[in-house]
């Protein structure tokens, strides 16, 4: 077993009595990464050097100088640039690229004392939903190796699972952090747009994309999202709308609250253990004192066309920055700047993403720009009003994350419509821009499956307490993978 | 909204700056006439009169004080940079 077991709170016992010390649980990191990463592939650069200097240092700050987070691992995703330390968003066209500036999330992080001991595989440039798009290496789901962790933060959320790191950073633009999560039986929120700095998130689709903590347990995922939240002015979009103590919201009282059920969460390609966990998971809540009443949000079947239009568009535009010249891969032996480009971006970006960068411009091509680009955002307009209209009378929405747990390495990736499936129950969020969250709420076949909880803009305090109430009562979240025995 | 040909698929990757086989365009005309067939649903909709959103807030020209900051350090900018000289990116000719 692992010191990775405990929560950020007996791990902090353990730092303030004297019985741990902080190079102990950083080189716990590293131990179980050479333990285990043999099997799970999460890492793709590791900080051990540095990491273990900066712990040994931190020793040495005195206990009541710390805060909640002090002290304790995180691994990071690929896509958020750490300077020094290699940044690729798992693609050829950004091996050995070195960020000579740390993200403000990363800067946070360290403020907070955490200590960042690798970054974490993903999808190529966060492109897919089962990490099977890294140009490096295929992560495993640590619940079974013959499966996909997710994506694109696969990485992330199966590092937690696999107990090598306690806590972990990935992003979601369509539910790269709640799938994920979902599949490895680990908590993942993705914040309201806005809530946190994207300064230093490789850009996929600017207006969609947001950094968020990935955690074994609810109230470390508080902690977490509280240290990297607010205003940056690096990042106009960032809000500056004041960020709670969420920890202090985790009173397991949700006597009084109004959960609304979309039947639409519900309905067609979704598995019959994910729809049964759900309405398990109500029964729990209502036993709590929480109402339940069925709603409809009626465009959320339009939500992933309207979604893989604007995500790709925005990338398409986002990724003309790779081109050979500054950073990153340079094709050998153009004969021209023309040639360079191409020679460059055709070496460099894998098929999916040269798809969406392909399916982008052509959105955004004279001739097609009103039919799918200014459609697409017009039907966005109509989801997000589909939110707005249910938050009126309701506080939260509850549903699946996923239509089914982790499928099988290699099950889908011949066909990229069945995978793009994967995110029919996360991309919504994305185009309303409210935050949503995954918890455990059960298994099939013995991989975990995941409950979303979705919340009002900036509201993501009330999605911890129910989340947190929910997780008091049931024990999904404290079971681990077969893979932690004997290890 | 037909399905793309390969010509098609040429043309958007030569905007895209991509260099394709013809092997490789008729497998993504394939993929992504499966993509655009699939987004031919939203048309069901109608959105006339609707607004469209690209921006979930509604947030426009975030200003800050016109003061000089510090910017990044400039050999730390030509670390990543595969070719140079006399401290310049160097790319092959533009000009024929």
């Amino acid at each position: 077993m692992t010191l990775f077991e405990r929560s950020s709170t007996e791990l902090q016992e353990g730092l303030h009595n004297g019985e741990l010390t902080i190079t102990q649980l950083t080189q716990e990191a590293f131990d179980r990464i050479e333990k285990l990463d043999g099997d799970v592939q999460a890492f793709l650069a590791l900080n051990k050097e540095k990491a273990l200097a900066e712990a040994a240092e931190m020793d040495k700050v005195p206990t009541e100088n710390r805060g909640p987070l002090f002290g304790l691992p995180i691994g990071v995703k690929d896509n958020i640039v750490t300077e020094g330390l290699e940044t690729t968003c798992a693609s050829k066209i950004l091996e050995g690229f070195m960020p000579i500036y740390d993200a403000t999330v990363v800067k946070k992080l360290r403020d907070a004392g955490m200590v960042t001991v690798g970054k974490l595989n993903m999808d190529e440039f966060a492109m897919g939903s089962s990490n099977e798009n890294s140009a490096f290496k295929a992560t495993k789901n640590p619940w079974n190796l013959n499966h996909v962790p997710g994506g694109s933060s696969g990485a992330s959320a199966a590092a937690v699972a696999a107990g090598e790191v306690p806590f972990s950073l990935g992003s979601d633009t369509g539910g790269s952090i709640r799938q994920p999560a979902a599949y490895c039986g680990v908590v993942g929120m993705k914040p309201t747009y806005g809530r946190v700095s994207r300064f230093g998130l490789v850009a996929f689709a600017s207006s969609l994309d947001q950094i968020g903590p990935l955690t074994r347990n609810v109230r470390d995922n508080a902690l977490l999202l509280e240290a990297i939240a607010g205003v940056d002015e690096h990042d106009s979009t960032s809000a500056d709308v004041p960020v709670p103590n969420y920890a202090s919201a985790l009173n397991g009282d949700i006597k009084g609250l109004k959960i609304a059920l979309p039947k639409e969460f519900l309905g067609e390609g979704v598995g019959e253990a994910a729809k049964q966990s759900v309405l398990d998971a109500i029964e729990v809540l209502k036993g709590l004192g929480a109402t339940v009443e069925e709603v409809s949000l009626p465009h959320s079947k339009y939500a992933l066309a309207a979604y893989y239009i604007l995500s790709s568009s925005e990338a398409s535009s986002n990724l003309s920055r790779f081109d050979g010249i500054r950073y990153g891969y340079r094709a050998e032996g153009a004969k021209n700047l023309m040639e360079l480009y191409k020679q460059t971006r055709a070496e460099g970006f894998g098929d999916e993403v040269k798809r969406r960068i392909m399916l982008g411009t052509y959105s955004l091509s004279a001739g097609t720009y009103d039919a799918y680009y200014k459609k697409a955002q017009q039907v966005r307009t109509l989801i997000k009003q589909d939110y707005d209209n249910v938050f009126e009378n309701y506080d939260v929405i509850i549903g699946p994350t996923a239509p089914t747990p982790a499928f099988a390495i290699g099950e889908n990736v011949d066909d990229p419509m069945t995978m793009y499936a994967n995110d029919i129950l996360t991309i919504p969020m994305n185009l309303a821009g409210v935050p949503a969250i995954s918890i455990p709420c059960g298994f099939e076949n013995g991989l975990p499956l995941g409950l979303q909880l979705i919340g009002k803009h900036f509201d993501e305090e009330t999605l911890y307490r129910v989340a947190y109430a929910y997780e008091q009562k049931t024990d999904f979240a404290k079971q681990t993978p077969a893979l932690w025995e004997g290890k | 909204m037909a399905k793309l040909s390969t010509e098609e698929v040429k043309h958007v990757a030569h905007l895209a700056r991509l260099a394709i086989t013809d092997a490789e365009a008729e497998k993504f005309a394939e993929q992504l006439g499966k993509i655009t067939d699939f987004a031919e649903q939203l048309n069901e909709l109608d959105t006339t009169n609707v607004e469209p959103t690209s921006h979930v807030f509604p947030i426009v020209n975030v200003m800050r004080e016109d003061v000089a900051g510090e910017g990044l350090d400039r050999e730390k900018m030509m670390l990543n940079v595969k070719e140079q000289e006399a401290g310049q990116v160097k790319v092959p000719s533009i000009l024929e």
